[in-house]
């Protein structure tokens, strides 16, 4: 077990390392793996809540907005101070450190409104679930745009570039792992259950308001640390980033990918990342385009491009697959 | 207090408009148990359909009306057939997202076609403003909830006195009886897609009447408040739906006028989430208890 | 066998020494980026045509220094990340010279550090955001700040037509209605007028009756409305439904045909501050308005106009530096000057030592379905 640990570490320093050296890309590709990586911690923590829990959220915007918001306003308005005040530590390092904390803090307020708003919210089922939380992601964006002091309606400048490749690639490697052994633990069983049936999971004794509750939370958590990564590489958050349309996106890469399958949320990611920026020559049809695809693709393979499965290069000798139902993901 | 009857007035007329698009949803809903997110812009489609017939066919308003509803109509059934049907046995979020592709594809060629820039809807009804003290009622306003509430009758009596009726409801109770009982199931669900697309199209031209103005992305606020609307009054119940938009064009125009414009696109949420908490079935729903 | 392919041989060198003089040198690019879908997709739009327009008169005349102009123009749908994901995607791949754009100055807020820390001239032709230009010294505006129009309307309301009582109605989700809102008030209550109701919308609503209905309760002399057209048109027809009989007025975003399309007699007796009247006799303004139509099919609106004014600067300040180098162009463009200056449709333009340009203002009234020129105003 331990060595495990060890390998994990040695295996993220490697991987921070070469976000790194990343930095002689293409700026344009580079971007396009920030964002790629972004996608993939909204993509994973979303799945969480709908691919293994199996209720129905599309309100992960807000999540990421909130978290997004309220570390590029601490970054705003007390990063310097707090900055300064670490001046016995080189300026750079003092600067990653109070991201690192900023960050963790956008995503704690996050976690903390999941968890406001799950509890009552998530005794809901099904497609009420699914209004409530959109309603939810509404009510966040109209706060934001009645909020003046991140700038309201005009959008708030002035964030500091702190996201690089290296934190985007820590961060959805701390995602990555945590969601997939949560996923592989107990605890993880009790949550696919309630999946498969709430009803006889809470005749087996268990607790299903809690480990959905807890599976609401995490998600929400990851989201508002994408959002804050978000914030500190584009230097300006604006309510238009967060529309019912970005919930749709993140939506999208899940169901793409397929639905409770990690690999599928990661390829769902990549591919809603890179599928408008291959569409940029047609200019106007652009978007046109895109939607035929999308429909496309869900006529061909409702289930989505993985389904349940997962794609493996830990042994490399087999692909094994994990056999789980999908029908009807969400519903009763 | 002239202030509030004012505003209430505004506010029942845009609640009329919101009350057509939720009846739509609604009667999908019940039927299919999807949230048709491409609803708001069959309401556009429906509003441009209007526009085209009463500019350059120079159709009188009620026709240009009742055009606008038949072609809405069509384009409801091709939706379901291509779109929607195939996946009927599908897992329901693929449902959901297709409805969403269909959504932006609509949205998009209408752009590509038309254009973005708002339009002005052709005034055929020329504007008469009645006083009443200082409080302001036009002819339109009258128009938009007269046409809706005869509109809601109208439904009302397909659903609940017709053989349709009887089906769509046989239909959305339970399928599989429905189907053994020699119920045609996929005309059932294309008709209810074929009448709760005309209702859409119906708000869509009486919003240009009211607004004198629609663009390819009017659809998409008013389709999400119209769902909110239906879940409001209890989704699947037709008078539900319209209790839904009344409350919430009110609330919305009571908001804008006392509290701030820009807090009222929340007000339908903050309604929506009250609601679901204290009653999750909405204001006219029964609860349902899940079975093992 | 072999005179055959002797032949083709010698003919195909022949066809490349024919083709070879022929051959242009490479085109020049020039990226733009608007937000031609979404919610504000009818500026992004307008604002694409005049740029589209400048470069193909442009080219049609043999392009600049000898090469022609490309122009990429990318969708954003005015998001944030699309525009930092465009700029990149300009800048690295396609390497521009100069981006066009963005029409909100949020985005311009995006887009104007990457193109500073490339080192790539960026011109906004609408944003009207002090802080956008104040990023760098690769970044240029040609719109107005919003203070002078402000100021100039404030003026124009209290000392000409002696209104005493305004009220406002104020696009919050608009930087530039918010900035010209709060010019107007400071000025306005300096000469010692009255503001008498502050009423706020959001872009692209469609029901004001319940703000309209307040400022009636404030019976005010003059309402200012700035904001965009496709908003001012259902506000001033509402407006008059509810019975508010007098006069509106804005900035230059109420400069497009369809606003007396869409308003009506509404728009009646209304004032608005412009860079230029569409009606002005001006030779440049005349051909540019006439082409615009004949390509569009509709009279161009500000932001056509701008747009079309900012590609032109670009393509003088080409012109000027004999080299398409973006620190040429950059210094190039800030050697147009006073006695110098570059002369567009909007006007005669020249900027300060912050990149903003300076030049004049005219008020216009609508008057009988048209824009009628009441008076020029000089910073």
């Amino acid at each position: 077990m331990r060595r495990n640990y060890i390998l994990i570490f040695i295996i993220v320093i490697i991987l921070v390392y070469l976000g790194n050296l990343a930095k002689g890309l293409n700026p344009y590709f580079y971007q396009l793996l920030v964002f790629w990586g972004i996608n993939s911690i909204l993509a994973l923590s979303l799945n969480l809540i709908n691919g293994f829990a199996g209720q129905f959220s599309i309100g992960h915007a807000g999540f990421m907005a909130v978290g997004g918001y309220f570390s590029s306003a601490l970054s705003v308005y007390q990063g310097e101070k707090i900055i300064s005040l670490l001046n016995f530590l080189p300026l750079s390092v003092a600067q990653e450190i109070v991201f690192f904390v900023f960050l963790i803090l956008g995503g704690l307020i996050s976690a903390i409104l999941g968890l406001i708003v799950g509890i009552p919210t998530l005794r809901l089922k099904g497609d009420y679930l699914a209004i409530a939380t959109l309603g939810f992601s509404e009510i966040v964006r109209v706060a934001i745009l009645n909020l003046d002091v991140v700038g309201g309606p005009r959008g708030f400048p002035g964030i500091p570039q702190r996201t690089n490749l290296s934190w985007v690639i820590l961060w959805f490697i701390i995602c990555l792992l945590l969601i997939r052994n949560l996923i592989n633990s107990s605890h993880g069983r009790a949550i696919i259950s309630i999946r498969e049936d709430e009803i006889a999971s809470e005749t087996m004794g268990i607790n299903t308001t809690f480990y959905k509750v807890l599976a609401f939370v995490i998600g929400a958590f990851f989201a508002g640390i994408a959002g804050g990564l978000f914030a500190h590489y584009l230097m300006m958050l604006h309510p238009s980033s967060f529309t019912f349309f970005r919930s749709v996106e993140i939506l999208l890469m899940i169901v793409l990918g397929g639905m409770g399958s990690i690999t599928g949320s990661i390829l769902g990611a990549f591919m809603l990342t890179i599928l408008p920026e291959a569409l940029r020559g047609f200019t106007y049809l652009r978007l046109i385009i895109y939607s035929i695809i999308l429909i496309g693709i869900m006529l061909l393979r409702p289930q989505g491009i993985m389904g349940g499965k997962e794609f493996s290069f830990s042994i490399f000798r087999k692909i094994y697959t994990r056999v789980n139902k999908n029908e009807n993901i969400g519903s009763k | 207090m002239e202030n509030i009857v004012q505003q209430i007035i505004n506010g029942i007329s845009l609640g009329s408009i919101y009350a057509l698009i939720a009846l739509g949803y609604t009667m999908v809903y019940g039927i299919l148990r999807l949230i048709n997110f491409a609803h708001g812009d069959i309401y556009m489609m429906g509003a441009f359909l209007g526009y085209f017939a009463l500019s350059f066919w120079n159709f009188s308003f009620p026709m240009g009306l009742l055009f606008a509803m038949g072609g809405a109509a069509v384009l409801g059934i091709i939706i379901e057939r291509f779109a929607y049907r195939p996946l009927r046995l599908a897992p329901r979020i693929s449902l959901l997202i297709t409805a969403i592709g269909v959504s932006f594809l609509l949205e998009n060629l209408m752009v590509l076609w038309l254009g973005a820039s708002p339009r002005p809807f052709p005034q055929k009804i020329p504007l008469e403003i009645y006083f009443i003290g200082n409080i302001v009622i036009t002819n339109r306003q009258i128009i938009i909830i007269l046409v809706s509430i005869i509109l809601m009758f109208l439904l009302q009596f397909i659903v609940l006195k017709t053989k349709v009726g009887k089906a769509m409801r046989a239909v959305s109770y339970d399928k599989e009886t429905a189907l053994m009982m020699g119920i045609d199931i996929d005309r059932i669900i294309a008709l209810t897609f074929a009448i709760g697309s005309s209702l859409a199209a119906a708000a869509g031209v009486l919003v240009g009447l009211y607004f004198n103005k629609i663009d390819p992305y009017m659809g998409i606020m008013p389709g999400l408040k119209a769902f909110v609307a239906a879940v409001l009054g209890g989704i699947g119940i037709i008078p539900g739906a319209m209790l839904g938009g009344f409350i919430l064009g009110i609330a919305e125009v009571l908001v804008s006028a006392f509290i701030s414009s820009t807090v009222r696109d929340a007000v339908a949420f903050i309604i929506l989430i009250f609601i679901l908490l204290i009653r999750p079935s909405g204001i006219l729903g029964k609860y349902m208890r899940e079975k093992v | 066998m072999q005179k055959s392919f002797k032949i083709l041989l010698i003919l195909s060198i022949l066809f490349s020494l024919l083709i070879f003089p022929l051959q242009a040198a490479a085109p020049i690019k020039i990226g733009a980026i608007f937000p031609i879908t979404g919610p504000i997709a009818t500026f992004g739009i307008s604002s694409a045509n005049g740029v589209k327009m400048a470069f193909e008169e442009v080219n049609a005349k043999g392009g600049v220094l000898g090469s022609k102009i490309e122009l990429i123009l990318e969708d954003d749908q005015y998001k944030a990340e699309e525009v930092a994901n465009a700029a990149k995607k300009l800048i690295e791949r396609d390497k521009v010279v100069a981006i066009i754009g963005e029409v909100a100055s949020s985005m311009s807020l995006v887009l104007a550090p990457i193109c500073q820390a490339s080192k790539i001239v960026m011109i906004t032709p609408t944003s009207t955001n002090p802080r956008v230009t104040l990023v760098g010294d690769y970044i240029f505006r040609a719109c107005f700040i919003d203070d002078f129009q402000g100021t100039v309307m404030a003026n124009f309301v209290y000392k000409t037509l002696k209104l005493k009582t305004s009220a406002m109605l104020v696009a919050v989700t608009s930087d530039y209605s918010k900035g010209l809102a709060q010019f107007y008030k400071e000025a306005y209550t300096k000469l010692g007028g009255k503001i008498v109701a502050e009423e706020s919308y959001s872009e692209g609503d469609s029901d004001f009756r319940a703000q309209l209905t307040k400022i009636k309760a404030a019976k005010p002399d003059f309402v200012y409305l700035p904001g965009y057209y496709s908003d001012i048109g259902p506000i001033l027809l509402q407006a008059r439904e509810l019975g508010i009989t007098v006069p509106f007025g804005g900035g230059d975003g109420w400069d497009s045909p369809k606003l007396i399309e869409t308003a009506g007699k509404a728009a009646e007796g209304c004032y608005f501050s412009n860079h230029y009247s569409p009606e002005s006799q001006d030779s440049k303004v005349q051909t540019f308005v006439r082409d615009y139509k004949k390509k569009f099919g509709e009279t161009p609106d500000a932001l056509a106009a701008l747009s079309y004014d900012a590609a032109m600067l670009l393509v003088e300040a080409i012109k000027r530096a004999r080299s398409a180098e973006p620190s040429k162009i950059r210094d190039a463009l800030m050697s147009f000057t006073k006695d110098k200056p570059f002369r567009g449709v909007t006007g005669t333009i020249y900027f300060d030592q912050n990149r903003n340009p300076v030049k004049s203002a005219v008020i216009i009234e609508i008057k009988g379905g048209k824009q009628v020129y009441r008076a020029t105003v000089r910073p």
